[in-house]
């Protein structure tokens, strides 16, 4: 059945399908609408779920951890400040091995307040020991958010789902919604091995001394590692039950390609159009973005990225103080290879600002220029408007 | 005589409050129960990894989400038809229902959930060491409110979270203390057995905190009620409902109460405030008759 629906409705029919039944939620720009569209469909009788309005997202989180400890599939939804609030709790439902699912509509952060796209929220959370994946459409979402369930309660991590504020939550794109037979069979009702149940006593969330904290970390991290193996079969299962595939980097035109823009988000459907120009004009371009962002495909970037001489990733964030996320977790991929690609950081995009075919047409004609000079800032500022710094 | 499902082992000081507390709880509520917890002298002393001290289900998440939890969990077990039968209790110290925890506390009452929260309420930030919290009573001295050359402990009264927790509308709510462990019980089975969110505000005398011989924490919980300073009350609904569940024939004076206690020991000399105490004692007391 094909619909039109805009990201954040696509992520409630996801969730929908995935018969979730404990959704508690609190409202903040741009992901409103998915609360609001879960609470249709529970009103309609389309979903059998407890739906809590709780009194912030900190609540919202806490309330899935309890749910889910309860062996309830849950799920939530929230932004910037909200995903900031949750901070703490992050940590928690990922020590605590509890599969949350989370689309989160990528937000700046305050200060200043900006309700716009980047991918500060998200990727500030990338200590978390949650799943990360990236959509660039409404068809994405809606996959990713069923394949983030299934992934995750294979490996009893929680998993977010980005996806950028305006450019994907608010706008309508064509879907194909699978059907609910195939996503019951794709998902299966949720059955933990260990829940709080009365028949069968357990303590989760332990006061942990010195003597065990470290190999309970390493068992999370154990799990993430796994996911990566898992999320490639989950991909394989989901492409042979639906037709549509998905890989951890999605890489185009790079096999040959001598500059390969990194990107994450919707902006990668605008560097495939510039790589098309400047493919057209003889450059060897292309672009590569990623999908599954934790856990990092380390292995996948060193394969996408073998013959490039530059790589120039384009973060939509900035860790102050040094550069952009996705730059630093790209270039220690390569920090032991023998063989390494220049790689270049460029931030572009903060606060919403549009990100358009001609920055990523520029960068092609700067990198030549370093190539040749060995010149280079780490990070360089697209798009700065000179005149107000 | 029934299984303890709060066992020996833990880490508490000699004579704490709160275990004694969770005991007389437990003894009531069963094994059918899953208990929240707070991060808190009693997690962190009852759930030593690889250990526990419980026998029922029990969680800890954070510190300020106690009830949020307990709401997750209640909605949870309903959807999974799971919910009849099944005891959901919260519990939290002082610091994790009067300050830091308010916010959850207010949106769970909110929400109706059939949550009954429990506040284990030794009037401070014990854990961490002794800090003041909005439930430490006037004058008493802690890390952070310590007596000194122009100061005599604590100058902010005792939040009045029962009133607050009334205000949200709830079917039951309760004061109750370790020494009158029947009163106690009665009030948590009332609790248990009313549909909704009920709130129980238990209070926890501390050895270590409240500095007295450990021989004393059941002597001066009895002090507490006997003195007025901690009422003993029950309220169904609206707080036109509440009524002391007991009554004093003789309303002892709150000194030997104080006197018991090396948080007040500053107050010794000290006439004025020890007489400003019972002043606002007796006020509170004769609001409600006893």
């Amino acid at each position: 059945m094909k619909l039109i629906l805009e990201g954040n409705h696509a992520a409630a029919y996801a969730a929908k399908l995935c018969s979730v039944q404990v959704v508690p939620a609190y409202p903040i720009t741009p992901s409103t609408h998915f609360p609001e569209k879960i609470s249709e469909f529970i009103a309609n009788g389309e979903l059998k779920a407890e739906f809590m309005l709780v009194e912030s997202e900190h609540s919202a989180l806490s309330a899935c951890i309890g749910a889910s400890a309860i062996g309830a599939r849950t799920c939530t939804c929230t932004s910037s400040q909200g995903l900031a609030l949750m901070h703490e709790l992050l940590f928690i439902a990922s020590g605590l091995r509890l599969p949350i699912v989370m689309p989160v509509g990528n937000r700046a952060l305050s200060a200043p307040i900006n309700i716009w796209c980047d991918h500060q929220d998200s990727i500030s959370q990338r200590d978390t020991g949650w799943l990360q994946f990236y959509c660039e459409n409404s068809q994405e979402v809606l996959d990713l958010t069923i394949l983030a369930f299934k992934v995750a309660e294979n490996v009893l991590l929680p998993a977010i789902i980005g996806l950028d504020a305006f450019t994907l939550t608010h706008t309508s794109e064509l879907v194909d919604m699978p059907g609910q037979k195939e996503v019951d069979e794709l998902l299966p009702t949720y059955k933990p091995a260990h829940t709080l149940n009365p028949k069968n006593p357990m303590t989760f969330g332990s006061f942990c001394t010195p003597d065990y904290y470290t190999e309970l970390k390493y068992k999370t991290q154990d799990a993430m590692q796994k996911a990566s193996e898992i999320i490639d079969k989950v991909f394989a299962e989901f492409k042979s039950k639906f037709g549509r595939e998905y890989k951890k980097i999605k890489s185009y035109r790079c096999e040959d390609a001598e500059i390969i823009f990194i990107t994450l988000g919707a902006i990668s459907g605008t560097a495939r159009i510039a790589v098309d120009k400047l493919r057209a004009k003889g450059e060897k371009v292309g672009v590569a973005s990623f999908t599954v962002y934790r856990p990092f495909p380390s292995k996948e970037l060193l394969e996408v990225m073998k013959k490039a001489k530059v790589l120039a990733v384009f973060d939509r964030n900035i860790s102050l103080g040094f550069s952009g996320a996705l730059f630093q977790d790209i270039s220690s991929c390569f920090i032991n290879q023998s063989e390494k690609p220049l790689i270049l950081n460029y931030i572009l995009g903060l606060g919403g600002r549009d990100v358009r075919v001609e920055n990523f047409e520029a960068i092609v004609e700067s990198s030549k220029k370093v190539l040749k000079t060995g010149l280079f800032k780490t990070p360089e500022w697209i798009g700065l408007k000179e005149e107000l710094v | 005589m029934s299984e303890e499902l709060f066992v020996s082992g833990h880490r508490a000081c000699a004579s704490c409050g709160e275990t004694v507390a969770v005991r007389q709880i437990l003894s009531v509520a069963g094994e059918n129960t899953i208990a929240v917890l707070s991060t808190g002298c009693l997690e962190v002393v009852s759930t030593q990894y690889p250990e526990t001290a419980w026998k029922i289900p029990t969680i800890h998440v954070a510190f300020e989400n106690t009830a949020a939890v307990a709401s997750g969990i209640d909605c949870a077990l309903k959807v999974l038809d799971k919910r009849k039968g099944v005891n959901v209790l919260a519990f939290a110290g002082d610091g994790g229902t009067f300050d830091i925890g308010l916010q959850a506390l207010s949106g769970m009452l909110e929400r109706g959930h059939n949550v009954k929260y429990i506040c284990l309420d030794n009037e401070a930030y014990m854990n961490t060491g002794i800090q003041r919290s909005s439930a430490t009573p006037y004058s008493a001295s802690t890390t952070t409110s310590p007596p000194g050359k122009y100061s005599s402990g604590e100058q902010r009264k005792k939040k009045p979270m029962g009133a607050i927790c009334i205000a949200h509308d709830i079917p039951y709510a309760a004061t109750a203390t370790i020494a009158y462990h029947l009163d106690l019980k009665k009030k948590i089975k009332k609790a248990l057995e009313t549909e909704g969110p009920c709130f129980i505000h238990v209070l926890a005398p501390c050895p270590t905190g409240w500095r007295f011989p450990s021989e004393l924490t059941i002597e001066i919980s009895r002090l507490a009620a006997e003195t007025g300073v901690f009422p003993l009350w029950e309220c169904e609904g609206e707080i036109k409902n509440l009524k002391i569940t007991k009554k004093l024939k003789e309303r002892k004076r709150v000194l030997e109460y104080l006197k018991l206690q090396g948080r007040f020991s500053h107050l010794i000399k000290n006439e004025k405030v020890i007489n400003e105490i019972q002043r606002m004692v007796d006020e509170k007391c004769a609001k409600h008759g006893l």
